[in-house]
This record gives structure tokens, C-alpha cells and sequence, in this order.
């Protein structure tokens, strides 16, 4: 399968017409915001949202295939990832106006950011190749950092926009020097290539396998930093409190996407044959990672926090399922990812809602009373803590219970212990979670929080919210799409 | 018709959530209403079940996700019966028993409580195990929710404590539940869930044994087993009344029936040999919570305590491994429902009355109210278990069945026997005789219509199943000796093979 060097034909160049229609709909935006008048904003939400509507709509009707000499691939895993980041994106974007207006930012950037942000995560999906991938993560990760920091007036978003920065090029290098390894000994950076290379041994130069042990290493590293991985992991409680909350929703769940689908491609289905060599060091970071994100929620009085480690938590558990690599956990990561999108981004989003002395109520004491307040909001907050902490019947539940399923089946001894390890800190997360919603429903609401509701807002809670309920309650949609990705891995 | 049966209360409880929260009475009717449909349903059951086959009956399975191989199925035998209709009374009695008690968020209240229900009624009609554990563990949330927003000063402790304890055990058993799917597609060669299914695995005795310590430890939490108990008294004391009803009557059912719905299908031989273990505790357990039960001077932790002597009576019959132990638990398990729930009736009204737990605040109290005199003593005498009492029965047949496993156990159980009726006449001497000690004796107005029609309808039920069990042993029998056959023990397969004619010959 050696690549040749030809012009793309218009089929290939057709694959990324997803991705192309969404930095379109960015673009127009910037430009359509020069000659808008304040109260015309709403153009903006319209144009982003259409974009991602289309560029849906193109994804569902497109069929798979490979790209540019074998960069890019549209197969079940990125099918999957990119209708998430689109899904994510949407919802990035509902979530924001209301905040917007409220802290006087209401500029096109923020939606442009967000659409080239998705578009970054569709690409890492996408990636066929390293250096592809390398790229994408960059598309993915710059908006980000800007999007950090957006919230101009406040000290704290400056600081976690820098801090997001600087620690983020930290390990995009990392991740950049492990390509460079991995072409050094596999002389290509095609994934499929690299995979088949390092697996059969075959014509590799002396001191191969040291140098691709290193390489696919600093991968590691360069990934999990995104995906906030124990012990990579420092900088998402700062940046997530000091993020205006609708960026923290947003950069939460798409920087989770497009590094799982990267993870994904490269673990399981890149480097199978090696797996004996990164499942160890896998699981002991996934082990980390749900012990360390868990106990470190329990201590936060900050919502925003707070959920930063439950993120980091849930990091952990989706890390199971790349450790353990066979089909049904691969299924079960997609699983896990969608529905942690739509948990994570219904809780963040809940904080938008609430507002203290004009800038964010982000402690956890500010959703005391809530519930007599606004009893549909209560009623929505709960429905997110109950299934991130993973108890029935909500999506939450199901997500993890494919996960563990999938560890114990395939994983042996390490697999159980995982799982174990899993469950046990889902208790943990219990008391952090349902503290939340105790606090709702007791006590008096403290004067100074006020609500602010808006229908495009409404729109983004009710719809997560009863996804989770209805994929909780009726699971076979959501495991029988997740189902297809696993299939990429063939055998029975 | 099963499923509606689960379902009627949610159903209710969302017909109550799109009510406005203003108009209490309507939320408080539509709530009891929901409940009684839900007992007419039951009944229903009740009367159309029949009592020669030991399977399931009433059994609906319809795939949920087949890609895992979950199915929603449900079914009824003579095992979950008794309970599921215990399930039914005691529900409506305890919303109508919470009538005045609970003015504070009615809405949140009675949906709670209508979703518990559900919960409740499905773990006992579950045959897959995921769906079991899904209505397992749905039942933590509304009770946390009714210790947590309705209890008494120490509440948030009390409902933390009740749902991290039970939680943390119950995961170690979804864990046990994959292990088990998981040897299941290995050995049947398909995925499934399915109880029945799994049922025919016939694991070796190792691994018998470790699934069954998960599950196990799970249904001890719950029933609670010393030395578990300690969530129990807390969650009750800060509980208001109707959560400890609910919890006592129908929550810690859950755990022992765990033990009879699970021990014999799936792991026959660890429960066989694990079963001189059980006894032990379930005899520490009985002598524990009497002697603790004594030195108690709040009403309600000594109601508390004698949960944990009353259910260890419970698995003293279900470790006894023999047709009238296993029976005996059973309907043990419904009178302690019954009784031990009119006995937290009965706290919660004498505290809506005095506010005041402390049975040394309370003396002389027959004298200012007879009728609740009368319906305090016959709760007592069947919580003690007197000879024509639903009580009896039940500590007649755990004990029989505990003297054919060991007459050390009979006899150490039937020293339990004689403490309750020590602590609870005692008790009783403190708070109904005596002079009038009470602070304010004009608040111990005489029961009022309502509360009657919540105590009546127990009262009676305590004398039903005191003089005429039959109904209920009847429609048990078959599915006890049926689980039971699967033990290999001689005891069992002996008595399996007449009608009913065990009981007349014992006695």
C-alpha cells in the first residue's frame, strides 16, 4: 500500500465537505459581524447553527472512504466523533448568547471559535496520519485557549487562557516528538503503515523498539494533556473555573472527543498488536485518573471545579475502555462519550442560568433552594448529577455499566480490577454529585443569585436532559449506533 | 399486567409533577389515589395467581437491549407475591399516615414516595438482572431524598450515610451481576441477563462462592445483618414517619429477599455451605438488637433495634435451609411489615403530638387515649409474636425450620423470642401506664378518623395472618420447595414431596 503522490480527485476532496461547510459557516460569521447591528446578533446564532446543521445533514447521506493519499478517513469511528463534536458545537452555541449578552461579549467571535474548534475535533477523527493528526489537534486546541481566555474583563479567565496556552504548546511539543520518533522508526507517519511496521518487526533499525516505545509514550502524553488524564491533568480545574462558564461547557466535551477519537485510532485500532506493551501503562493511568479526579471533587466547594474533576473522573472511566481495546469497549467508549457529552455540557450549562452580583454564581451554596425557585431548572440539574454519577435509570448508568461490562469480559484480572476500581469511585462521586441536587431542594436561596433564563438555553437543558432520560430508559439506540464503531475492529 | 402494576405509581407521580405545587390536597388525593389503584392492582394478582405452579407467572419479557442482552422481564411467583402485595398496603397507609406530618414540599413529597414505590414493586418482579439492579438502586435515591429533606435535625448525616453504605455494597454485586454474564456467554454461548438462563449455569463451588460474598454482602447491607446494621438506626431516627415506614416495612425486605430470590438459583452450593454463617450472624443479630432494643430511651431507635432482631429471625429461617424455615421467613418478612410499620405509625403519632421521642417524656398516655391504647397493644403483641398474632406464625416456622438445621439455633432464637416481648412491654409500661408525665397532656387528643383508617386496616391484617395464614402459605409453598430443591440437602428434598403436610405433622 505504498502512497502515491497525485492530485486529489473530487470524490476525496467531497469527504470533507463536513468540516469545510463548518469553518465556512465560521468565516461567514466573521464577516457578517462587521456589518451587523447590535441587536442583530441572533444572524450569527442562525448561521452558526445552519452550518452545523448542513454539515450534519452531508455526513448522514456521505459514505466512508479514504483521502488525500491516506490522510484522512471517513469510517464508522469518525463518523461517530464528528457527529458528536457537531452535536457539541450546537449546543456550544445555544448555550452562549444569554451569557454573552450578560457579560457584554456578545461578538461573533465567541460562535466563530467554537465551529473552527468542532471543525479541529471532526479532523482528529478523521486522521489517518500522524502529522494530520498533529495539525487537527492544533485546529482543535488554539480556539480553545482564545475561547479561555474570552472573558476579557476578568483576571481569571486571562490567567487559565495562559496557563490553557502555555502547558497546552508544553504538550502539543511532547506529542510532536513522539511523531518524530515513530517516524524514525517506522519511516512513515501513516497510522495503518506505522502499525503494521512496528508489529511485524520486520526491516526495523536496531534500538526500534526503545525508540517506539518512547514515541508512542510522548503520544500519550500529548493526548492525555487533552483529555485531561491523570497526571496530565493540573491545569483543567484552573482554566475550567476561570473560563467564562459556556467556554468551560463547550471545551470540556469537544476536547474529550476529538482526543478519544485520536486515542481510539491509535491504541485499538493502530496498534493492537502492541498492546501488551501500552495496556499496563494505560490502565494504570485510567486507575489514576478515576481515583484522583473523584476524591479531588469531593473536597471542591466551587461548581465549576467541581465539575472539572468530575471530567477528569470520567476521563478516567473512558480510558477503560481504550485499555481495554476490544470491540464492545470500543463501542462502549463512543457510548460513554455521547453520553458524557450530553451530561456534561447540561450541567455546565445549568450555571449560565445563574447569575451573582453581574458575574458567574459558580459555588456549589448558590444552588441552594433551587428547586423553589425554578423547579424545572432543579429538575434538569438533577437529571445531570444523577447520571453523572452514574446511578439508574439514566444514560449515565448505561454508559458505564457497557464500559464495565466490556472490561470485565475482555480484560482478565487487570479488567476486573478496573472495573472494581470503577465502580467503587462511582460511589465517591455519589456524595459530590447528589450534593447538588440535596442542596436544591433544602433551604432558602441565597438573595444575591438571580436567574436568567432564555429559550435558546431552555432549549439546549431540555434537550440533553431527556436524551439522558430516554437513553437511559431505552438504551438500544444509543449501543447499537456505538455498536458500528466497535465493528471496525472486525473479528466476530 | 405486571408492568402496569410497577408502573401505576410512576405514572401517578408524574401525573402529580404537573400539578401546580399550590394545590396540596389535590397532590395529597391523586397520590393516595395512585397508591390504591396501584393495592386494587396487586389484588387483583393476588386472587388470579395460582398456587399450585412454583415457575413464574404473569411473565412478560420483552427485549430491551438486545445487543447486550438485557430483557425487561418480569414475572411473579409464590416468593415475591407475599411482598409485592405487602408493597401494595403499606404504601397507601403511609401517605394517608403522612396526611398532616408532611406540610413542607407535598409535591416533592408524594412524588417521592410514588416512585419508591415503583422502584420497590420492581425489584420484587425483576427477572433480569439488570433490570433488578436498575430498580435496586433506583429505590436509594427517593428514600435518600425522604431521610434527606423531610427527616428530623441530623437528617443530611442520616441520608448520606444510608445511601453511601448501601451503594458501596450494592456496586460490588453489578460487578458479580457482569462476572456472571460474562461466564454465561462463555458457557451458554449467549448473551443474556436473564435469571432463568443464568440459573442453569451451574458454576463450580469457588466460583459459586465469590459471586454470592458480592451479592451477599449487597442484601446484608440492606437487611441489615450485624455487623451492617449501623446505617439502620440512624436513617430511621432522622427518617419522618412514612420514610420509616416505607423503609422498615418494605425497604429492608429487599435484602433478605435477595437472599431467597438469588441464594438457591444461582449459587446453591455457597449458600449450602455459607449457611451456618448466616445463622450465626442472623442469631448475633437477633440477641444484638434485643439487648440494644432494652436499653434504648428513644422510641424510635428501639423500634429501629428490633428491626435488626426481627430480621435476623428472618435469616435464622432462610440459613435454616428447610421448607418451613424459608416459609417462615417469608411471611416473617410480611408481618414484620406490617407490625414493626404500625409500630413507627404509632411513634410518628405520639411524636406529632408531644414532638418528643424520649419514652421517659411519655407515661399514662392510655388513660387520655384508649383506642390507641387498644391498637398499641395488639401492634405490640404481634411484634412479640402471641399466639394468634401474624407473628406467631411466622417465628413458629423459623423456628421449627431452625431446630430440623440445629436445635442450638432454635433455641438461642427462641431466646430472641422472649427479649422482644421483654423490651417491648417494657416500653409499653413506660409509655402507656404510669401517672400522666406528659409536659403538655391536653396535645394527647384521642386517635383522629384518619389515623384510625391508616392503624385499622393493619390491625386487622395482623389477626388474618395470625389465625387464617393459609391463603399466604398456600401460594408460597410451591415456589419455596421448588427454589429449595436445588440444595442438596436432605431436609428439603424430604418435605417437597406432599401438599402442605409439613405444617400439620410439625406441630
Amino acid at each position: 500500500m505504498t502512497s502515491r503522490i497525485t492530485a486529489p480527485p473530487l470524490s476525496e476532496v467531497a469527504l470533507l465537505v463536513p468540516e469545510a461547510l463548518v469553518v465556512a459557516a465560521a468565516l461567514a460569521i466573521l464577516m457578517i459581524d462587521l456589518w451587523l447591528r447590535p441587536q442583530q446578533r441572533n444572524v450569527l446564532i442562525l448561521v452558526g447553527l445552519a452550518g452545523v446543521l448542513l454539515a450534519g445533514a452531508v455526513l448522514a447521506v456521505q459514505r466512508d472512504g479514504i483521502a488525500f493519499n491516506g490522510l484522512y478517513v471517513r469510517d464508522a469511528l469518525a463518523r461517530a466523533a464528528q457527529v458528536l463534536a457537531l452535536a457539541v458545537a450546537a449546543l456550544g452555541i445555544l448555550i452562549a448568547p444569554e451569557y454573552l449578552r450578560r457579560a457584554g461579549q456578545e461578538r461573533g467571535e465567541y460562535y466563530a471559535l467554537v465551529l473552527i474548534a468542532g471543525a479541529g475535533a471532526m479532523l482528529m477523527a478523521g486522521s489517518r496520519d500522524l502529522l494530520m493528526l498533529f495539525l487537527a489537534l492544533e485546529t482543535l486546541s488554539i480556539p480553545l485557549y482564545v475561547l479561555a481566555a474570552s472573558g476579557r474583563g476578568r483576571p481569571r479567565s486571562q490567567e487559565a487562557g495562559m496557563k490553557y496556552f502555555l502547558l497546552g504548546a508544553f504538550a502539543s511539543a511532547f506529542f510532536l516528538y513522539g511523531v518524530a520518533l515513530l517516524y524514525g522508526v517506522a519511516g512513515t507517519t501513516r497510522l495503518p503503515e506505522i502499525g503494521r511496521i512496528l508489529a511485524g518487526g520486520a526491516g526495523a533499525p536496531a534500538g526500534a523498539p526503545t525508540a517506539a516505545a518512547a514515541g508512542v509514550g510522548l503520544l500519550v502524553i500529548g493526548l492525555g494533556f487533552k483529555a485531561a488524564v491523570v497526571p496530565f491533568h493540573t491545569w483543567a480545574p484552573d482554566v475550567y473555573e476561570g473560563a467564562p462558564i459556556p467556554a468551560a461547557a463547550f471545551m470540556s466535551v469537544i476536547a474529550k472527543i476529538g482526543a478519544f477519537a485520536a486515542l481510539l485510532r491509535v491504541f485499538p485500532l493502530t496498534l493492537a498488536a502492541l498492546a501488551d506493551q501500552w495496556t499496563l501503562t494505560l490502565g494504570v493511568l485510567s486507575a489514576l485518573t478515576m481515583l484522583v479526579g473523584n476524591l479531588a471533587a469531593l473536597a471542591q466547594t466551587n461548581y465549576k471545579r467541581m465539575l472539572a474533576y468530575s471530567s477528569i473522573a470520567h476521563t478516567g472511566y473512558l480510558l477503560i475502555g481504550v485499555t481495554i481495546g476490544t470491540q464492545a469497549a470500543v463501542s462502549a467508549v463512543i457510548t460513554y462519550l455521547a453520553v458524557y457529552a450530553a451530561m456534561t455540557t447540561g450541567a455546565f450549562a445549568v450555571g449560565v442560568a445563574l447569575e451573582r452580583g453581574g458575574g458567574e454564581a459558580d459555588q456549589i451554596e448558590d444552588y441552594t433552594g433551587l428547586a423553589a425557585r425554578a423547579p424545572l431548572l432543579a429538575v434538569a440539574t438533577a437529571v445531570f448529577m444523577v447520571s453523572l454519577a452514574g446511578l439508574p435509570p439514566t444514560a449515565g448508568f448505561v454508559a458505564k455499566l457497557n464500559i464495565f461490562l466490556a472490561a470485565v469480559e475482555a480484560g482478565g484480572r487487570g479488567g476486573l480490577a478496573l472495573a472494581l476500581i470503577g465502580v467503587l469511585t462511582s460511589v465517591v462521586s455519589v456524595y459530590y454529585y447528589l450534593r447538588v441536587a440535596y442542596l436544591m431542594w433544602t433551604g432558602a436561596g441565597p438573595v444575591l443569585v438571580h436567574l436568567h433564563a432564555s429559550p435558546l438555553l431552555n432549549a439546549a437543558l431540555l434537550a440533553t436532559a431527556v436524551a439522558i432520560v430516554l437513553s437511559g430508559v431505552l438504551p438500544g439506540a444509543v449501543t447499537a449506533f456505538a455498536q458500528q464503531v466497535g465493528a471496525l475492529l472486525g473479528g466476530p | 399486567m405486571l408492568t402496569i402494576l410497577i408502573f401505576l405509581p410512576l405514572a401517578g407521580a408524574l401525573a402529580v409533577a404537573f400539578l401546580p405545587r399550590e394545590r396540596e390536597a389535590t397532590i395529597r388525593w391523586m397520590g393516595f389515589g395512585a397508591s390504591l389503584a396501584t393495592l386494587v392492582a396487586a389484588a387483583g394478582i393476588f386472587m388470579a395467581f395460582d398456587p399450585r405452579s412454583a415457575g413464574f407467572q404473569f411473565v412478560e419479557r420483552v427485549p430491551w437491549v438486545p445487543s447486550l442482552g438485557i430483557g425487561y422481564s418480569v414475572g411473579i411467583d409464590g416468593i415475591a407475591l407475599p411482598l409485592v402485595c405487602l408493597t401494595a398496603v403499606i404504601f397507601p397507609l403511609a401517605l394517608l399516615g403522612s396526611w398532616e406530618a408532611i406540610t413542607d414540599r407535598v409535591k416533592a413529597f408524594t412524588v417521592s414516595m410514588l416512585g419508591l414505590e415503583t422502584a420497590v414493586l420492581g425489584t420484587f418482579l425483576s427477572l433480569d438482572l439488570i433490570l433488578f439492579y436498575v430498580f435496586w438502586e433506583a429505590v436509594l435515591l427517593p428514600m435518600a431524598f425522604l431521610i434527606g429533606v423531610w427527616g428530623s435535625a441530623n437528617r443530611r448525616y442520616a441520608a448520606i450515610k444510608f445511601f453511601l453504605y448501601t451503594m458501596s455494597a450494592s456496586v460490588l454485586m453489578l460487578v458479580a451481576i457482569i462476572v456472571l454474564h460474562v461466564i454465561g456467554v462463555g458457557r451458554l454461548g449467549e448473551r443474556t441477563f436473564d435469571l432463568q438462563r443464568l440459573a442453569t449455569l451451574a458454576l463450580p463451588p469457588a466460583t459459586q462462592m465469590r459471586l454470592f460474598a458480592a451479592f451477599a454482602l449487597a442484601f446484608a447491607v440492606k437487611v441489615p445483618i450485624w455487623p451492617l446494621h449501623t446505617w439502620l438506626p440512624d436513617a430511621h431516627t432522622e427518617a419522618p414517619t412514612a420514610g420509616s415506614v416505607i423503609l422498615a416495612a418494605v425497604l429492608l425486605k429487599l435484602g433478605t429477599f435477595g437472599f431467597v430470590r438469588f441464594g438457591p438459583t444461582l449459587f446453591p452450593q455457597a449458600l449450602a455451605a455459607s449457611a451456618p454463617v448466616l445463622a450465626g450472624l442472623a442469631i448475633i443479630g437477633i440477641l444484638y438488637g434485643g439487648a440494644v432494643s432494652w436499653a434504648q430511651r428513644d422510641l424510635k431507635r428501639l423500634v429501629a433495634f428490633s428491626s435488626v432482631s426481627h430480621l435476623g429471625f428472618v435469616m435464622l429461617g432462610i440459613a435454616s435451609l428447610t421448607v418451613q424455615g424459608f416459609q417462615g421467613g417469608l411471611v416473617q418478612m410480611v408481618n414484620h411489615g406490617i407490625s414493626t410499620g404500625a409500630l413507627f405509625l404509632i411513634v410518628g403519632l405520639l411524636y406529632d403530638r408531644t414532638h418528643t421521642r424520649e419514652i421517659a417524656d411519655f407515661g399514662g398516655v392510655a388513660a387520655r387515649m384508649p383506642r390507641f391504647a387498644v391498637i398499641f397493644t395488639i401492634v405490640l403483641l404481634s411484634s412479640a409474636a402471641l399466639p394468634g398474632t401474624n407473628g406467631f406464625v411466622g417465628e413458629i416456622l423459623i423456628l421449627l425450620g431452625a431446630y430440623r438445621a440445629s436445635t442450638w439455633w432454635a433455641a438461642l432464637g427462641a431466646g430472641g423470642v422472649i427479649l422482644s416481648a421483654v423490651y417491648l412491654l417494657w416500653a409499653y409500661q413506660r409509655v402507656m401506664h404510669g401517672p400522666l408525665t406528659a409536659k403538655e397532656p391536653d396535645r394527647l387528643i384521642e386517635m383522629t378518623p384518619r389515623e384510625l383508617a391508616v392503624l385499622v386496616p393493619l390491625v386487622v391484617l395482623i389477626f388474618v395472618i395470625g389465625l387464617y395464614p393459609k391463603p399466604l402459605l398456600d401460594r408460597s409453598e410451591a415456589a419455596v420447595t421448588a427454589a429449595l430443591s436445588k440444595i442438596s440437602k436432605p431436609a428439603a428434598s424430604v418435605l417437597s414431596s406432599g401438599g402442605q403436610p409439613h405444617r400439620g405433622e410439625r406441630q
